[in-house]
């Protein structure tokens, strides 16, 4: 268990190895089982809460502000409005796509809580608060919101 | 000290997910909740709902049944464990369940919902605050439950080997029965009356066909226990409304107290900590008592630290049947709570964690 750099008999213990692995199996609930059906579909579709009446996207099973399920399903449009974004510039493990580009809160229209996504098509500099972005669909059947490929801005490149 | 009562009660039933090998009743069907829909109450698989749902149904019921609303509650507190789980932060996602305006006074234990309860209860003492919510959730179908509790041992001895639970409650089995305090059958006449009992009762949905003297021909797991003699372990959730100078069931007394880590050097065969716990909490003998046993044999220590009769014990079958990691605790507070609404004087509500026994939470409920 102790290193193998501890050549002397003597020598104390400083660390030891205990490797854990744990293994699990998430499954989506309904509620977002349901949305990842619907963006299969090229749909982005949220669901609202009967209380406040704000429209979530992607949808919650509960409203985080008013503590009641959420049941009535609510077609989104496939363009927003940003809302902030951040320029990622540097690499980390496990990063999909090449540094810079831009992660930013776009507003669905329809919806009422900004969605967390990728902007491309646009050189990261830019892009500004407020500019309205539309969603460019991946080909491949993903049921991950990795269908949506990015945001661009809307009618295209500028 | 402040007189805090039990007012409401709320609770997903455990949902066994993982058939164990040894039920050999009728076919299980897949279980099934009850919550609220939007028109009226509909009926939903366990797997349908996420955290914050399952909080949001438990948390929403035991307001309902205390006759108030999250605008009354001063203290929220919640156990739950990620490990459990298996994803960071899972107590904070679950949140939504309990809405976050206007804000309220929050905390969150790492351990099942009885030491929520036992929290909260200590910040009703404070007397700033009048009524606290306490909720519990567990999903121990998603992940290796046997493997997170053996996280759970000391890191520079015991989890390095990885024992599972049933190793370490076999060693304490095994000296129970060295010592001349128990024997095979007695482990496996716990069992069968558990089974018997759980059938019977509203919130268990499970049943299996356990015939006491064929049970000795299955073979040893960890000897002297078989696979029944380990709780199955299930899904869940559970709630409970706390009023300071309220109404329902008050709480008399509740106590905590933890034996040693080192098994080596405890005598394994009784419970120091759950007979310190109960005589803190107030002692003496309650007219029901509902135990939170992970294994048969604990059934036996608990009774003779507790002094308690057999009769006594578990009416609802208890949690051997139906074993919800981080909610069974809170739930055996909710059937204590119920047998005093249903007439009892005096109930005891246990709740145990870690290996063996090693810690033990005592709450006895009277009749207001």
């Amino acid at each position: 268990m102790s290193d193998s750099d501890h050549t002397h008999e003597t020598a104390p213990v400083t660390r030891f190895k205990a490797p854990t692995r744990l293994d699990y199996t998430v499954t989506a609930a309904a509620v977002t089982a349901d949305f990842l059906r619907h963006i299969l579909e090229q749909r982005l579709v949220g669901r609202r809460c009967p209380v406040c009446a704000k429209v979530y996207l992607p949808p919650r099973g509960v409203c985080p502000t008013c503590a009641v399920r959420c049941h009535e399903q609510v077609e989104a449009g496939h363009a927003g409005t940003i809302d902030t974004f951040s320029v990622v510039r540097i690499p980390f493990e496990g990063q999909v796509l090449e540094p810079p580009y831009v992660c930013a809160r776009i507003l669905i229209d329809g919806t009422d809580a900004p969605l967390l996504h990728i902007v491309g098509e646009i050189a990261p500099e830019e892009v500004t608060l407020g500019m309205r972005v539309e969603a460019v669909w991946d080909d491949r059947p993903l049921p991950t919101l990795a269908r949506v490929r990015y945001f661009r801005p809307e009618g295209g490149t500028p | 000290m402040r007189r805090v009562h039990v007012q409401g009660v709320g609770r997903l039933p455990p949902a066994v997910r993982n058939v164990p090998s040894y039920a050999t009743g009728p076919a299980w069907d897949e279980p099934q909740w009850s919550v609220a829909g939007p028109d009226g109450p509909e009926l939903l698989t366990p797997a349908a709902l996420d955290e914050a749902e399952m909080v949001q149904a438990v948390t929403a019921a035991a307001l309902a049944d205390a006759g108030l609303s999250r605008d009354d509650v001063g203290f929220i507190c919640s156990g739950s464990n990620d490990y459990h789980q298996g994803r960071p932060f899972s107590f904070v996602m679950a949140l939504d369940g309990v809405g976050c305006w206007p804000p309220k006074r929050e905390s969150h234990v790492e351990m099942d919902g009885a030491f929520a309860l036992y929290e909260a209860w200590v910040r009703l003492q404070h007397g700033d605050v009048d009524v606290a919510l306490v909720y519990a959730y567990g999903r121990s179908s998603l992940g290796p439950t046997d493997e997170v509790l053996s996280l759970q041992l000391d890191p520079y001895f015991l989890a390095p080997l990885g024992p599972p639970p049933i190793a370490l409650a076999g060693l304490q089995a095994q000296a129970l029965v060295d010592a001349g305090l128990a024997t095979e059958a007695d482990f496996a006449a716990v069992v069968a009356r558990a089974w018997r009992a759980a059938a019977d009762d509203l919130y268990t949905s499970v049943s299996a066909e356990l015939v006491e003297d064929r049970m000795l021909l299955h073979p040893a797991v960890a000897s002297p226990l078989r696979a029944h003699d380990q709780a199955s372990f299930a899904d869940g959730a559970a709630a409970v409304v706390l009023v300071a100078e309220g109404a329902g069931p008050a709480i008399e007394g509740i106590a905590h107290c933890i034996d040693p880590m080192d098994f080596g050097t405890r005598d394994l065969t009784t419970s120091r900590s759950a007979r310190l716990a109960h005589a803190a909490a107030g002692g003496g003998i309650p007219e029901v008592a509902e135990l939170h046993l992970r294994f048969s044999p604990e059934a036996l220590i608990l009774r003779d630290a507790l002094g308690l009769e057999e009769a006594l014990v578990d009416p609802t079958g208890g949690t051997l049947p139906s074993d919800v990691p981080m909610v069974s605790g809170l739930t055996r507070v909710i059937a204590a709570t119920e047998h005093v609404r249903g007439g009892a004087g005096r109930a005891l509500a246990h709740c145990t964690a870690g290996p063996c026994l090693q810690q033990n939470l005592v709450t006895l409920l009277v009749a207001p």
